[in-house]
């Protein structure tokens, strides 16, 4: 301690030199992706994270397909009816993973106070949800969609010669595996708006779990002429957008996986603009 | 500089700061001065644009802060809360603040030295001790190389060797001609560091002064004559740099710029008797409290001037001694 002290006195006049002869410094959108990227490299937690989502959709992938018998009618997954529904039967829980992982990079923030450092450098602030949405949506884009191969992929062999058993080159399973990544990154971006939305890492995560997973439940309470009408416009899994956008097969009363993907992206547009008004609006 | 006019803050029924005008001014440290909840932080969040004021305008050097294109050029801030994810080392923090301005990678390593962070840089900061945490704080500060720098009470929770690190890291960056804004709810701490003194209390600007003002009002090292011909002793004492106060027809006279001796040499040779000649300590803690310990009395005092200065000199009062003598 007394060295340091000894020898800051001395620093604090060289090492800060006269204001003159300082550069210029400048905050650019670019500047901020940095930073982000900087930040996302930096934190144990969002490897962890991110490690999870992916161990749990490859690995939930091939299982299902390894442990896949259809004559065990309490076996996993005996009622899939193709090779992509065992493939990313996964998807519900590595969802979940990413989810947190969106809550964490924004809601973390708050829950910490790092906020206050990350909006002194960048007082305008949006630039800051514009890089963390852009870079978790990509992050999550490629290390998805190379789980969603994957798991394909290794469940493949063990449902050979089975009449579930799909390739690449079958109708339709490259849209459903790049959808399932798609969906995933749109879920990681709806849980970063949804945590710079509620600013606290336990209230992101159980909205997201509400919006995803908890709404078709609450949808059993409500009248049941209401349920064909409203549940396809859920984004979750469960009879909603997102089982639509990674379904083989369209199932009756569910929305085409084009229109799914609309849907899907009217609630992330929304839960966006609500993170940006409160972002821009409200203290810090 | 960071100029304040009609700062006004409100959340809900509960006013945080209340028409503060004020301007800190480069080349000294200003102490921001005021009792825990007065406002002060308020009143720094304001200036970082992290609140919005209610009404009333906040600039810094010459603009809102948020319309600088390097706002940590401008301002470089300590905040009383932490503000650094514990996940991160001191290292990655300052640096992913400096990569938002293209801040160079050497001055990170610069900041880290200035701030004696050098052996703890890579380690996770959430196991940073308090004094270590209001280092990487400042380091943070002055990542920037700013031309501000705006201190939430620095000092607390640090050990004497970094109060003296503080206070002498506070006096080169004026020295250098930068606005230094430093707060504290201690006026013993800020009588050694600031130059200027903002005091406020329940978000009202009680005073705007400098320290040698305020020790002056608070009593300075006056001295307390009782004497029964106080009109006549009063005529002999006044001089160029003496001043003499007192209520009239009252016995009791406050001296300053004499010493008891000075003034009892004087009384003896006009042949005044003089009942009680105490030379009056100073306690600049009870100036300060008086000042802000009832904001509605200070008010209708109307002056910048303490009620309580004729507190005489107790045990308590050694600090503050040294204080006025140095």
């Amino acid at each position: 301690m007394s060295t340091t002290l000894t020898a800051t006195g001395d620093v604090a006049s060289a090492g800060l030199g006269g204001t003159d002869a300082t550069p210029r410094y400048k905050v650019t959108f670019g500047r901020v992706l940095r930073a982000e990227w900087a930040k996302f490299l930096s934190l144990r937690s969002t490897w962890i994270t991110l490690g999870v989502s992916l161990l749990l959709l490859v690995g939930i992938g091939i299982m299902s397909a390894y442990r896949y018998n259809p004559a065990d009618m309490h076996g996993p997954a005996a009622d899939a009816k193709d090779a992509i529904a065992l493939a990313l039967r996964s998807v519900e829980l590595a969802q979940l993973a990413v989810g947190v992982l969106g809550v964490l990079a924004t809601a973390g923030e708050y829950t910490t106070g790092m906020i206050r450092s990350t909006l002194t450098a960048v007082p305008k602030r949006l630039p800051v949800l514009w890089s963390k949405l852009g870079l978790y949506f990509v992050v999550v884009l490629v290390v998805s969609t190379a789980g969603a191969f994957a798991s394909f992929l290794g469940g493949e062999g063990f449902l050979s010669g089975k009449p579930i058993a799909l390739t690449l080159s079958s109708a339709g399973v490259l849209r459903c595996l790049f959808e399932a990544g798609f969906y995933l990154a749109l879920v990681a971006v709806f849980g970063a708006a949804l945590g710079m939305l509620v600013r606290s890492v336990a209230g992101g995560i159980s909205l997201l779990v509400g919006t995803f997973m908890l709404l078709p439940i609450f949808l059993d309470i409500l009248p049941s002429s209401w349920k064909p009408n409203v549940s396809p416009y859920l984004p979750g899994l469960e009879g909603g957008a997102g089982g639509s956008m990674i379904s083989l097969h369209q199932a009756s009363g569910t929305l085409s996986p084009g229109n799914a993907t609309w849907v899907l992206l009217v609630w992330v547009a929304v839960a966006i603009l609500g993170a940006a008004y409160r972002l821009k609006r409200t203290d810090s | 500089m960071i100029e304040i006019q009609h700062l006004v803050k409100r959340y809900g029924d509960k006013t945080a700061v209340d028409g503060l005008n004020f301007t800190v001014k480069p080349g000294v440290v200003t102490g921001f001065l005021g009792p825990n909840g007065a406002g002060k932080s308020t009143t720094m969040r304001m200036i970082l644009g992290l609140d919005a004021p209610t009404s009333g305008s906040v600039l810094v050097n010459g603009k809102r802060y948020h319309q600088h294109a390097a706002p940590l050029q401008e301002v470089g801030a300590l905040l009383e809360a932490k503000s650094i994810h514990p996940g991160r080392s001191a290292y990655n923090h300052l640096n992913s603040l400096a990569l938002t301005h293209g801040i160079p990678r050497r001055r990170v390593d610069e900041v880290i030295e200035l701030a004696g962070l050098g052996k703890v840089a890579k380690k996770r900061a959430g196991a940073f001790s308090l004094g270590m945490g209001q280092r990487l704080g400042i380091a943070a500060a002055l990542l920037g190389d700013p031309q501000t720098i705006m201190l939430d009470e620095p000092v607390n929770g640090l050990d004497p060797e970094g109060v003296l690190w503080i206070r002498t890291l506070l006096t080169n960056l004026a020295a250098e001609g930068r606005t230094v804004f430093v707060s504290s709810h201690l006026m013993s701490e800020m009588a050694l560091t600031a130059t200027d003194l903002i005091i406020v209390g329940r978000g009202k600007l009680l005073a705007d002064t400098t320290v040698a003002d305020f020790i002056e009002s608070a009593g300075g090292d006056s001295v307390k004559v009782v004497s029964s011909d106080a009109t006549r002793l009063r005529e002999l004492l006044l001089g160029p740099d003496v001043t003499v106060t007192g209520a009239a027809g009252s016995e009791e006279l406050q001296v300053n710029g004499l010493t008891a001796r000075e003034i009892g040499q004087k009384a003896a040779d006009a042949g005044i008797a003089v009942y009680e000649l105490t030379p009056q300590v100073v306690s600049l803690e009870e100036a300060f409290m008086a000042l802000t310990g009832d904001t509605v009395e200070y008010r209708s005092n109307g002056s910048t001037g303490a009620t309580g200065a004729g507190a005489t000199g107790s045990a308590g009062d050694k600090e503050q001694k040294e204080v006025v003598a140095a």
